[in-house]
């Protein structure tokens, strides 16, 4: 079984000029130990469907339809305690900006003890025990000395291996990680992405990696999802989507990415632009920049397809 | 730390200098303090031994000089009106401003703190407009109307509290505290009320648009995600975060309190400094005004250091940032 299984998710944002969905009907599933990557242009929904997953959404967005399961039991409907047990215990988190994500006025070490003991039975000196480790986990020196320093004391890659662990420390079994080497130093990127790589492949913890960064997900991701004005236009595993891509606007990203040599690319930029939310095309919403456009594409909209390795969201693939 | 202590104080003297300043010029440019002591009849001789005794006659510099060495022993000079050595004087009326200055802050904090934070928690919840539209009326009504509001209300309506006074009071050397009767206490209450609930609206706005902006901050939304509980997710990161503006605004504001406690101390006649201030502009008694405008200054200087002090106390980058300024010397 599925560790997170992600089933027609929507979400809806109200406003003033009507109901914007900024989600519309997302299924995945992510097993134990899987890494899966999640690719996508801007306001593709990636980081809403992350929020999602944890019940973390801005009001007044909201999750208007389908359901989330974490070992098969819905966690969508929860009342917010028990919801509250699952975030940092079951499902971690790590934010884009690690400069903005640790609170500046507690030490590192109060702040992983805080999350251990909010999750786990352990005593003070248990806690303080295991901050020191967690932070020598994540390659924090000397953190014996460390524990007692405040977050604007470490630099910004120091920080998010910070982040790391208090994403870890708990010990979930699925990390949602957003963009976490963004406000990175490129010459940091790397040594973090390694970092969450070993450390969840170690504990056999899942990720669902959200990043811009073909290369990266080329390395670390076993699977890749990859999303388009707020649905999935292809999922499958990374080396099929990668070299034989199904879905046009996947071939579009990948048609630059030097997979050999395994160069760190961004994503190539395709003629035109996403729509926005409130003028989604009927039909494929890739329609009007697709080179492969045929009627139907125009008037039915497709849902995942077998497409050879992969599921593609695309008329061609239908057989 | 103390080389931090002794900065502050080093700097605060060229501001009580300033004030000493225009506290001095008021002797020179409000009145004549020579007619004003020699009465009616008097002869050129008497004048010239008067001036000449008070020291008038020498340069201006050196004038101001006395007056601040004086000062700084605490001899403000004689009050025109009562006769009587003004440090006397304030000594006498001090502990009644500074308890009602002292009990109308922690009501204001007291009230205004919790409610913040509930305004800034549950915001679209209909108590919390109702706290709102409260705290309007508590910041657009001036001092005066609110005292005697309450008087009407409290004292001539219901008879449950006194209008005027101190009540009783309880010597503790050469301070006088009405803390300790019931009387004294009760006495209290509507003064407190009227000079804190400025404040008390103010804190409470204060603390809620600050907590609606820690609220909208990623590291609320990281301790979200850590599966923090709601109480240390509002209590001890977000309000501790709001706490540096808070305890600067709180801390001023108690100057201001002292400073305006004048117009509460009128309108419920509470023998405090401020009721002795306006009853010496009456008679134009200089001695007492300059003394009042050098207290109030060190009052100010002395909140500023305390507001400095529980900054380092509350924000751990300012300690660094001292620690690295201290190792760089
Ligand atoms: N509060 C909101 N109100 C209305 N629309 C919103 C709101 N928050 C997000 N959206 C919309 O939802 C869509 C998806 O946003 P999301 O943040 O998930 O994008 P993303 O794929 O993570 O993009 P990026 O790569 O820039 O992080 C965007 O089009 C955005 O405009
Ligand atoms: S469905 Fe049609 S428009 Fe959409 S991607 Fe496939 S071919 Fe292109
Ligand atoms: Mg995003």
């Amino acid at each position: 079984m599925a560790l997170l299984d992600v089933e027609e998710l929507k979400v809806e944002f109200p406003t003033r000029r009507g109901v914007l969905r900024a989600i519309d009907g997302v299924s995945f599933g992510i097993e134990p130990g899987e890494v899966l990557g999640v690719v996508g242009e801007s306001g593709a929904g990636k980081s809403l469907t992350g929020a999602a997953i944890i019940g973390l959404l801005e009001p007044p967005g909201r999750i208007a339809g389908g359901r989330v399961l974490l070992d098969g039991k819905r966690i969508d409907n929860l009342p917010p305690a028990r919801m509250r047990e699952i975030r940092g215990r079951q499902i971690g988190a790590i934010f884009q900006d690690p400069l903005t994500t640790l609170d500046p006025v507690y030490p590192v070490g109060r702040q992983l003890t805080e999350t251990m003991q909010t999750h786990l039975k352990l005593s003070d000196a248990d806690a303080r025990r295991r901050a020191v480790a967690w932070l020598e986990r994540v390659g924090i020196p000397a953190g014996a000395q460390r524990v007692n320093a405040y977050p604007h004391e470490f630099s910004g890659g120091m920080r998010q291996r910070v982040v790391i662990a208090l994403a870890l420390c708990a010990e979930p079994r699925l990390v949602i990680a957003d963009e976490p080497t963004t406000a990175l130093d490129v010459s940091i990127q790397a040594q973090i992405i390694e970092l969450l790589k070993s450390l969840t492949r170690d504990h056999g913890t899942s990720v669902m990696l959200v990043t811009h960064d073909m290369g990266v997900i080329a390395e670390t991701a076993d699977r890749v999802a990859v999303m388009y004005a707020g649905r999935i236009a292809e999922i499958g595993p990374v080396r099929a989507v990668v070299k034989q891509p199904a879905h046009p606007y996947t071939e579009g990203l990948m048609g630059s990415i030097p997979w050999i040599e395994r160069k760190v690319e961004r994503l190539r930029q395709i003629d035109g632009a996403m729509p926005r939310l409130n003028a989604i095309p009927p039909g494929c919403a890739f329609n009007p920049r697709c080179p492969h456009v045929f009627d139907r594409c125009r008037v039915e909209r497709p849902d995942l397809l077998d497409a050879g390795a992969t599921r593609a969201a695309c008329w061609l693939h239908d057989a | 730390m103390a080389a931090f202590i002794l900065s502050r104080i080093l700097q605060a003297i060229p501001v009580l200098l300033v004030v000493g300043f225009i506290a001095f010029a008021l002797f020179a440019f409000v009145g004549d303090p020579v007619v004003t002591m020699l009465g009616q009849d008097y002869t050129e001789a008497q004048r010239q031994a008067l001036i000449h005794s008070l020291g008038l006659d020498q340069p201006f510099f050196v004038q101001y000089a006395h007056f601040m060495w004086a000062a700084l022993h605490g001899d403000f000079g004689i009050s025109y009106r009562l006769a009587r050595p003004v440090a006397g004087l304030i000594a006498e009326r001090l502990p009644a401003t500074l308890e009602l200055a002292f009990t109308a802050s922690v009501l204001a904090l007291l009230v205004g703190l919790p409610m913040g934070v509930y305004t800034g928690i549950y915001r679209n919840a209909a108590s919390s407009r109702l706290f709102l539209v409260f705290s309007l009326i508590g910041v657009s009504l001036p001092t005066f109307l609110i005292g005697i509001l309450l008087i009407l209300v409290f004292s001539v309506m219901l008879h449950w509290l006194p209008s005027f006074g101190r009540g009783d009071v309880v010597h503790l050397g050469w301070w006088s505290t009405g803390f300790l009767t019931i009387s004294g206490l009760k006495a209290l209450v509507l003064p407190a009320i009227t000079l804190g609930l400025f404040q008390m609206t103010l804190i409470m706005r204060l603390v809620r648009s600050e907590m609606l902006e820690v609220l909208r901050t990623d590291y609320i939304k990281f301790a979200r995600a850590r599966g923090l509980s709601d109480r240390a997710i509002n209590f001890g990161h977000a309000l501790r975060n709001t706490l540096v503006p808070v305890i600067t605004i709180v801390g001023l504001q108690f100057g201001l309190v002292v400073a305006f406690s004048i117009v509460t101390e009128t309108v419920f006649q509470w023998p405090g400094v401020g009721l002795l201030l306006i009853q010496s502009i009456a008679v134009a008694d200089i001695p007492v005004m300059s003394a009042y405008l050098l207290l109030v200054a060190v009052v100010f200087v002395v909140i500023n250091l305390v507001v400095d002090l529980l900054y380092y106390a509350v924000d751990p980058r300012l300690r660094i940032e001292r620690r690295a300024a201290a190792g760089a010397r």
